[in-house]
């Protein structure tokens, strides 16, 4: 799965830190750093961690590395 | 009905079991000035903003005197009263004592303390409903709700359970005098808080010594051993962060869970699919933080400034309650907020408030709501509630049942 | 209401064409599908990958612990699009709605979204800039490229330009133990994104953090072995520095160049559009059809007087690119303007800086909360006696205030009490941002006043 945390939004809760450590982890008090791709032993806890964060700043993609090319010819995914 | 009724209306114990249409009238005026010179504030959008304005302090040493505390007592501080806890105070203070808090119990420095403890907490909730074998009722708040958080946060901190019936009285009468119903001698109790604030903590100081001495691998040790010299929490910080994270985590907890078995009862479709798609407690949990909150109003909060809001002007020195079980219930902000939908999308609720403040034990309240539910949905055959609506506490702010009857057929292993 | 009905068609059955396969690019093409855009989709990308997200590249990635291939944006819905990757686009026939591709073919176009962002300003001197240890910090490759080198464990790293690019990197090779001079041309990092008195505490945290920091100076040459590895690096204070990596952070360069020649009004500071972000042309006359989002795109802020606007934000590649897809398949009335409040953050030294509004517009600063000297402040820029931006750094949850003042122009200075005021925050300060017709490294905002033509622009590309 893929991931991005709108940083602007962030507001270093560390919710995610928490609950997804293995994926998310706090940078000094308030910087967020974050693995933007996740396998799927992750799942669980990314779905806690996107689900607590106060202010709805993750977007995750649950399927696993679609390729733009494999899109060639006009197949969505 | 004028708005100046409506406060004490809220407040009114026989309205307990369901206050949100009289949040929906509250919310007709987003700010208004209750009896007592208290601004309630009960829109969604005053309410985040309030949260995060740091025109808004959380001291009630910056009350104006004159100004009251509305319903709320004021009573005099006492020499031998326990200064404030974070939760009452403002930043610096505020962040350096959460900070050190936060050292032993999460990031950055303690990162997968509340990851690690799911084993236990499953464990713990596995004991207590295996208990419930050879019963067909159980009350959920005494046997089960009650308990397991207790038995937690007595764990994390470091404090025996077996002193659970002591402090327990002490916690009762210091969230009791978040009751502000002035008719049940409001002055008595808040003086009776204080009393029992400073009681617990006489008893916690000896437990740090304790730790201090000979420490385990508890919060209470990690705080009375400090980080190096340049910042740790002195003795009495020690205490009153330990009172702080007794109470909170003793107080809320309970109620989100009694008041999760509660609606999942009523809504015995989320139940069914709560039991056949674990992972559904996630959002479900989120839903419930912001449908039935345990923590239904913040009344500690005080103006710094004249602040002009929604086209009123809240003085300096003026009582702020924010409603947030109202704001959560902002048809402004959620689409069918009367509704009970366990996978709403963009769940930005109020639950565990918002700002500097926000809950610091948000993480492990909301595990340990998801593995009870979840552990309750999958093991109680044929469960239904014996009485609805169930008895209610007295305390409108941390509101929950007092009692939560549960008839079942079959306990699944 | 012909344009109403050309709006219609297009959105059933037109042909979109996006070239720029980046951040603004993939955010745009999503909210044409959601928007229910119906047509056929192409995305022109000249790089050969999947849409990524820049900003780990100097954080994580440069830490080592997200691989640099490993920042694929999520999509937030299917888009059933033909991906154009690895080619670039080369012209556009504004006349014939056709993209000319580098490989010669040509793609026709209903509607065309121009979202090609920007590169790193490369080394001006191309002999040295090609020596193996000079690097730049754009794209993936050029992650995976340092990353790979970083972790060879170097001497020393030379950072060229200490705006936010290059003070990360700083941050993230102190923080893999290796030794960095950063060299900075203005008096102190940060400058002319957030002035002299919020950059001299980003000075203090590089030193605290063992960076050599050298402000006032530029790097003059750098010079090479016989096998063409960098080897020293020449400073305009005569010192010379034996360094086996140098990272070159001196902003970046808007990539119109394909668009040379269209008619567009497109330069070094981008493709100017409007507030819908319909591209304009040479004379100052907005297009119906060609749109703007992202790095590339300079448009007009009415907070701001409607100057122009250039920025480097991802935030505002993603609300500019929803806003032009809305516009892309919207007409008239339904058409939304792009009036996104800047903002960004950065991460360096283990703080969260952030930042809302233009911080270069203001004159004054105050420190309404916290303190300078503890690294944890929020500090308010006025303008002409309101509020215009403020910066916080690790004190994020009260920005949102902040905002709010910004958007309602309040009076500054704050004449309310706060909490959390010190004494040195009940004056107001100069914010001491450098000359602006010096170009410093990275204010990541530039106003350029109010052609789109950029004809009044001087435009002078300087050696650090
Ligand atoms: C190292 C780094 C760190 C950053 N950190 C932050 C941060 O902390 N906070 C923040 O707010 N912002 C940050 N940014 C800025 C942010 O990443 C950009 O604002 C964002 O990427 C802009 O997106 P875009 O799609 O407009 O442009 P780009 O991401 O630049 O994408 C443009 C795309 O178009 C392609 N292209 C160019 N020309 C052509 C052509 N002729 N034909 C086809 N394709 C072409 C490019 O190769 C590229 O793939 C950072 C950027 C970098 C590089
Ligand atoms: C469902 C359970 C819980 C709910 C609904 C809840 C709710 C809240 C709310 C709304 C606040 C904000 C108070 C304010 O802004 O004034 C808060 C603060 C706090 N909570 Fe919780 N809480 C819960 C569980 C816990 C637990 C388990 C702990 C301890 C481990 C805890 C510790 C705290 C602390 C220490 C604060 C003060 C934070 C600060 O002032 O910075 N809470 N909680
Ligand atoms: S939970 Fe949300 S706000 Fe908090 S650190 Fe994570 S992404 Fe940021």
């Amino acid at each position: 799965m893929r991931l991005v945390v709108d940083l602007n939004r962030c507001q270093g809760y560390a919710q995610c830190a928490f609950l997804a450590p293995d994926v998310f982890t706090m940078h000094g008090e308030e910087a967020l750093i974050y693995t933007p791709r996740a396998g799927e032993a992750q799942r669980e806890q990314v779905a806690r961690a996107v689900a607590a964060c106060p202010v709805q700043a993750v977007t995750v993609d649950w399927a696993d590395v679609p390729v733009a090319a494999e899109e060639a010819g006009g197949h969505g995914r | 009905m004028t708005q100046a009724t409506l406060l004490q209306q809220i407040l009114d114990y026989a309205n307990r079991a369901d206050p949100y249409p009289l949040y929906a009238e509250l919310r007709r005026t987003p700010v208004t000035r209750q009896e007592g010179g208290v601004y309630a504030v009960s829109t969604y959008w005053e309410i985040t903003g309030l949260l995060h304005d740091p025109r808004i302090s959380s001291d009630a040493r910056n009350r104006a005197p004159q100004a009251g505390a509305g319903p709320l007592p004021v009573v005099p501080q006492e020499e031998t009263d326990l200064p404030p806890s974070f939760i009452g105070l403002d930043p610096p203070e505020h962040d350096r004592l959460r900070r050190l808090a936060m050292r032993p119990f999460g990031p950055p420095h303690t990162p997968r303390r509340v990851h690690d403890m799911r084993a236990e907490l499953t464990r713990t909730v596995s004991g207590l409903i295996d208990a419930f074998q050879g019963r067909s009722e159980v009350d959920i708040v005494d046997d089960f709700a009650y308990p397991f958080p207790v038995t937690v946060i007595c764990r994390l901190l470091g404090v025996p359970r077996e002193d659970e019936a002591r402090f327990h009285i002490w916690a009762e009468a210091v969230v009791a005098a978040l009751d502000p119903d002035p008719v049940e001698g409001a002055p008595d109790r808040a003086r009776a808080a204080r009393r029992a604030r400073s009681e617990l903590g006489l008893y916690l100081a000896g437990l740090a010594e304790e730790r201090r001495r000979a420490p385990g691998d508890d919060l209470l040790s990690a705080m009375t051993s400090g980080h190096g010299p340049e910042e740790r929490l002195s003795p009495v910080e020690v205490v009153t962060t330990a009172v702080l994270l007794l109470i909170a985590g003793h107080e809320t907890t309970v109620n989100l869970i009694a008041n999760g078995v509660l609606t999942l009862l009523r809504h015995p479709e989320e139940l069914k699919r709560l039991r056949d798609e674990p992972g559904l407690a996630v959002p479900l949990v989120e839903e419930l933080l912001r449908y039935e909150p345990p923590v239904q109003l913040l009344p500690q909060r005080t103006a710094v400034a004249d602040i002009d809001i929604a086209g009123t002007t809240i003085p300096r020195g003026a009582p702020i309650w924010l409603v947030v079980a109202s704001g959560s219930r902002d048809p402004r902000r959620f689409a069918d907020p009367d509704r009970f939908l366990p996978e709403r999308p963009d769940n930005q609720h109020l639950g565990f408030g918002g700002g500097v403040h926000y809950c610091f034990g948000a993480p492990l309240a909301r595990l340990e709501a998801q593995i009870a539910l979840t552990e309750l949905a999958r093991r109680l055959g044929e469960p239904r509630l014996v009485e609805d609506p169930p008895p209610y506490r007295r305390n409108p702010v941390l509101r929950g049942p007092r009692h939560l009857r549960v008839a079942f057929d079959t306990l699944a292993r | 209401m012909a344009a109403d009905g050309a709006a219609e068609v297009f959105r059933r059955r037109g042909h979109a064409v996006v070239v720029g396969a980046s951040l603004a690019g993939l955010r745009a093409a999503e909210t044409l599908r959601e928007e229910g855009f119906t047509g056929t989709l192409t995305m022109i990308g000249d790089e050969p990958r999947d849409p990524y997200d820049r900003p780990p590249l100097s954080k994580q990635v440069l830490l080592g612990r997200v691989p640099a291939d490993g920042t694929e944006l999520p999509r937030r819905r299917a888009l059933d699009a033909r991906w154009r990757l690895g080619v670039a686009a080369a012209g556009l026939d504004l006349a014939g709605r056709r993209v000319r591709l580098a490989d010669g073919e040509e793609v026709a176009f209903d509607r065309l979204l121009i979202a090609t962002g920007a590169r790193a300003r490369p080394w001006f001197r191309e002999s040295e800039a090609a020596l193996d240890g000079v690097f730049v910090l754009r794209t993936a490759d050029d992650a995976a490229r340092l990353t790979r080198r970083l972790a060879a464990g170097p001497r020393r790293v030379l950072v060229v330009g200490a705006g936010f690019t290059g003070s990360e990197i700083a941050s993230a090779c102190r923080e893999r133990g290796l030794e960095v001079t950063v060299a900075e041309r203005g008096p102190a990092p940060l400058v002319g994104a957030l002035g002299g008195v919020v950059g001299a505490v980003a000075a203090r945290l590089q030193r605290d953090h063992g960076v050599d920091l050298r402000c006032g100076v530029t790097v003059t040459a750098l010079e090479g072995d016989l096998a063409g590895r960098l080897r020293r690096a020449h400073l305009s204070d005569g010192a010379a520095l034996d360094v086996d990596v140098a990272v070159i952070g001196l902003g970046a360069i808007r990539n119109t160049e394909w668009l040379t020649g269209s008619g567009l009004a497109a330069g070094p500071r981008g493709v100017a559009c409007d507030a819908g972000c319909r591209a304009f042309d040479v004379h100052g006359i907005v297009t119906d059809d060609v749109f703007v989002a992202g790095d590339v795109a300079r448009s007009p802020h009415p907070l701001f007087g409607y100057q122009f606007l250039s920025l480097e934000h991802w935030g505002n590649a993603v609300a500019q690119a929803e806003v032009a897809a809305h516009n892309m398949i919207s007409s008239g009335l339904d058409r939304r303007p792009h009036l996104w409040l800047p903002a960004f953050w950065s991460a360096q030294f283990g703080v969260n800086v952030k930042s809302v509004g233009v911080p270069p517009l203001g004159d004054e600063l105050v420190v309404t909360q916290g303190a300078l000297a503890e690294n944890r402040f929020v500090a308010a820029y006025g303008f002409q006696g309101r509020f215009i931006a403020a910066v916080a750094f690790d004190q994020g949850r009260w920005l949102d205030f902040y905002r709010g003042l910004i958007e309602s122009a309040a009076p500054f200075p704050p004449a309310f009490t706060n909490l959390d005021r010190r004494t040195d925050g009940t004056r107001p300060v100069p914010a001491d941002f450098p000359d602006p017709s010096l170009p410093t490294h990275g204010p990541t905002v530039t106003l350029s006043g109010y052609s789109p033509s950029e004809r009044r622009l001087r435009f002078t590309p300087a050696p650090a």
